[in-house]
């Protein structure tokens, strides 16, 4: 993306936080990846290693008041919606400061009140309830948008197009992504549909779509923010398909072998971070050393997160039996 | 009841209209979503008239796609809206299972998101509906936690429980029965009331055999009582009403009297609502029976569709009568 471009149209102080946000996700999903190395991690530890700039940049590009049914590889919109590393750690581990305490694990969190709906393992579920959330800012005339994803694997589900179809009909308020990073698991996309680009699916529905660099945190911001805007405005849906790379396995157990070596390296090359440096560096808002700077703050917020989890309590077995339902006082409003 | 002026009788399809309709003046967050509900009124024309009354972003037409539609009702549940979702026929729910067992039940579990959503389902047989229009279902999500489930057997019932249920701050599924939608009449209070979920209700007291049921088999049971009068057996006849959470505590007292239980449903026997009230009052009762539990449920296969087979499929007076007689003779 031509550098003039950016400059004008996107805030020095929003691409600087938006840089931050990309390190502190990647020194994050780090940290977690090696606490689950240790073995201090059971079960799956879904990583957006290499596809940071989406998360990052789609949450950067939404107000406040909006609300986010992410894919699950979407740290990023976590931390920006003020989800500490604490808090994600301590949810990773099952402790009781983690967002659910310790009643679902990893990725599986969510908070209405900072306008995240919780992620479902199966996949496209949140599509339709975001279109649902969406139509509930339409019903009461709110100028508020909601913005749902799902992987390319995803897309394949009935949930998926019931969504697109529904929102289309009704032009409500959302913005559905996908975050194509070329493997469902192991199974490729040339086995899960017999379309190249998934933007295609789009059309079928009467929606306008748009093919994002996934991996340049500018492109999905710019993209991101033009489709929020039509929202906004009453215009109805869009699709994006942001196109990137799984670079680690479906989870931290999985080796991906499948996945030939000659495409990670190429992808390597594309790391959104590298990325980021070079734009910051192109426009003159920061240089080496500011980097370093970042990547320093970013790990202090991990290492105080990594503490705060240690310390946080593991819930009593009891705790189970609690919560299966809801109380008037807890409707959101 | 209560004592209020009474007007005209109305039918349990009619109760439940004026459930809908009163919540949806009451409350402008309530809007209903569904099938056919707008220009048509629905299937049975229990929303005739509101689309006019309420305008089509209170009264959704949506596209044919279950799932897609109570996805977007928890959707806007969680966003402070009281959804009511109308499947045309129940059997149509197993397309939106995912979404009612997976999210709408577990969302509050998980992560503290109440979904106060109604799903309205017309289920039953007696219609000559076959096997897609005639269904039960509700036994495959009376073993999801998460979810209220009821079942009223009368036009007082049907609209407090209505009521009641979209005041509630959870997802309920609301089993309407088609058999009962014109057959039967009641007059109803004029001013606002409620059923509480959670109570079932002696329908007829008795001395001899307890009976548990719910939904249009209450009837069934009513009138085998009738004739169970002249064989000496004095049947108890509970209404269970609602199915979670379920009032324990009616039917162990009811059981604790009569010491003899038969539970009767619509639904296939194998894994029923019978079954584990069978199993709890084995756990709970077991020192009060004096005589086997019984289930009258129809045969583990799909409601057919001819008149002879339906009729052999679904519980009969009869059956009912031939039960009392068996186990009063203990």
């Amino acid at each position: 993306m031509d550098v003039s471009v950016i400059a004008n149209e996107i805030k020095r102080g929003d691409l600087l936080d938006m840089y931050y946000y990309l390190r502190l996700t990647r020194s994050l999903e780090d940290r977690i990846s090696a606490l689950y190395r240790q073995g201090r991690i059971v079960g799956g530890v879904y990583t957006s290693h290499g596809m940071e700039a989406i998360a990052v940049g789609y949450a950067s590009a939404l107000r406040p008041d909006d609300v986010i049914a992410p894919f699950h590889r979407d740290m990023g919109a976590f931390l920006i919606r003020g989800f500490s590393p604490g808090e994600i750690i301590a949810q990773y581990l099952g402790k009781q400061g983690g967002p659910t305490k310790g009643k679902d694990g990893n990725v599986h969190m969510g908070d209405l009140k900072r306008g995240m709906i919780g992620f479902v393992s199966h996949l496209a579920d949140n599509m339709p309830v975001a279109a649902g959330a969406a139509l509930a800012f339409k019903i009461r005339g709110e100028s508020r948008v909601a913005f749902a994803g799902t992987g390319d694997g995803g897309t394949s589900r009935g949930d998926f197009h019931e969504a697109m179809n529904f929102a289309a009909v009704r032009r409500l308020p959302v913005v559905f992504f996908c975050t194509n990073n070329q493997y469902a698991y192991s199974t490729p996309v040339r086995y899960q549909m017999a379309i190249t680009d998934v933007v295609e699916r789009a059309k079928a529905y009467g929606m306008p779509g748009e093919i994002v660099d996934g991996n340049d945190v500018a492109a999905v911001y710019l993209a991101s923010k033009r489709a929020i805007a039509k929202a906004r405005a009453g215009e109805g849906p869009t699709f994006l398909e942001c196109k990137t790379m799984r670079m680690h396995g479906h989870s931290e157990h999985d080796a991906a072998k499948y996945v030939p070596r000659e495409l990670l390296e190429e992808w390597k090359t594309k790391d959104p971070i590298l990325r980021a440096e070079r734009l910051v560096t192109q426009l003159g808002y920061g240089d080496a050393s500011y980097f370093r700077e970042v990547g320093e703050r970013a790990k202090k917020e991990v290492d105080a997160g990594a503490e705060f989890a240690e310390q946080s309590p593991l819930p009593e077995g009891r705790e189970t039996l609690v919560g299966v339902f809801a109380t008037e006082d807890e409707v959101h409003p | 009841m209560t004592t209020a002026t009474l007007t005209q009788e109305v039918t349990y399809l009619d109760a439940i209209s004026q459930a809908l309709d009163e919540e949806m003046s009451r409350d402008e967050r309530v809007f209903l979503m569904g099938e056919d509900i707008g220009a048509y009124g629905g299937a049975f024309k229990v929303t005739e008239g509101f689309l006019k009354k309420y305008g089509e972003w209170r009264v959704l037409d949506t596209p044919l796609s279950e799932s897609g539609f109570v996805g977007a009702a928890i959707g806007a549940a969680m966003m402070g809206l009281r959804p009511v979702v109308e499947m045309q026929f129940a059997d149509f729910i197993s397309c939106a299972f995912d979404q009612i067992t997976e999210v709408a039940a577990k969302n509050h579990y998980r992560w503290g998101a109440a979904v106060p959503l109604v799903i309205r389902a017309p289920f039953g047989g007696g219609v000559h509906g076959g096997p897609f229009h005639s269904e039960c279902p509700e036994g495959w999500f009376f073993h999801s936690p998460g979810l209220k489930i009821v079942a009223p057997s009368t036009p007082y019932d049907a609209k407090g429980l209505l009521k009641a249920a979209i005041r509630d701050p959870n997802p309920v599924l609301y089993f309407e029965h088609k058999f009962l939608y014109r057959r039967i009449k009641a007059t109803l209070p004029q001013e606002d009331y409620i059923v509480p979920l959670g109570k079932a209700e002696v329908k007829r007291p008795g001395r001899d055999v307890s009976l548990i049921t719910y939904g249009a088999m209450v009837h069934l049971a009513l009138e085998a009582a009738e004739l169970l009068v002249k064989e000496g057996i004095d049947l108890e006849v509970v209404d269970l009403r609602t199915l979670i959470p379920l009032d324990k505590e009616t039917i162990y007292a009811s059981v604790r009297k009569t010491s003899k239980v038969i539970l009767l449903h619509e639904d296939n026997k194998t894994g029923g609502i019978g079954a584990e009230i069978s199993a709890l009052l084995a756990e709970d009762c077991f020192d009060c029976l004096d005589g086997p539990i019984l289930r009258i449920a129809p045969p583990d296969t799909p409601v057919p569709f001819s008149t002879p087979l339906e009729e052999f499929f679904l519980p009969k007076v009869s059956d009912i009568v031939a039960g009392a007689k068996k186990l009063a003779a203990y």
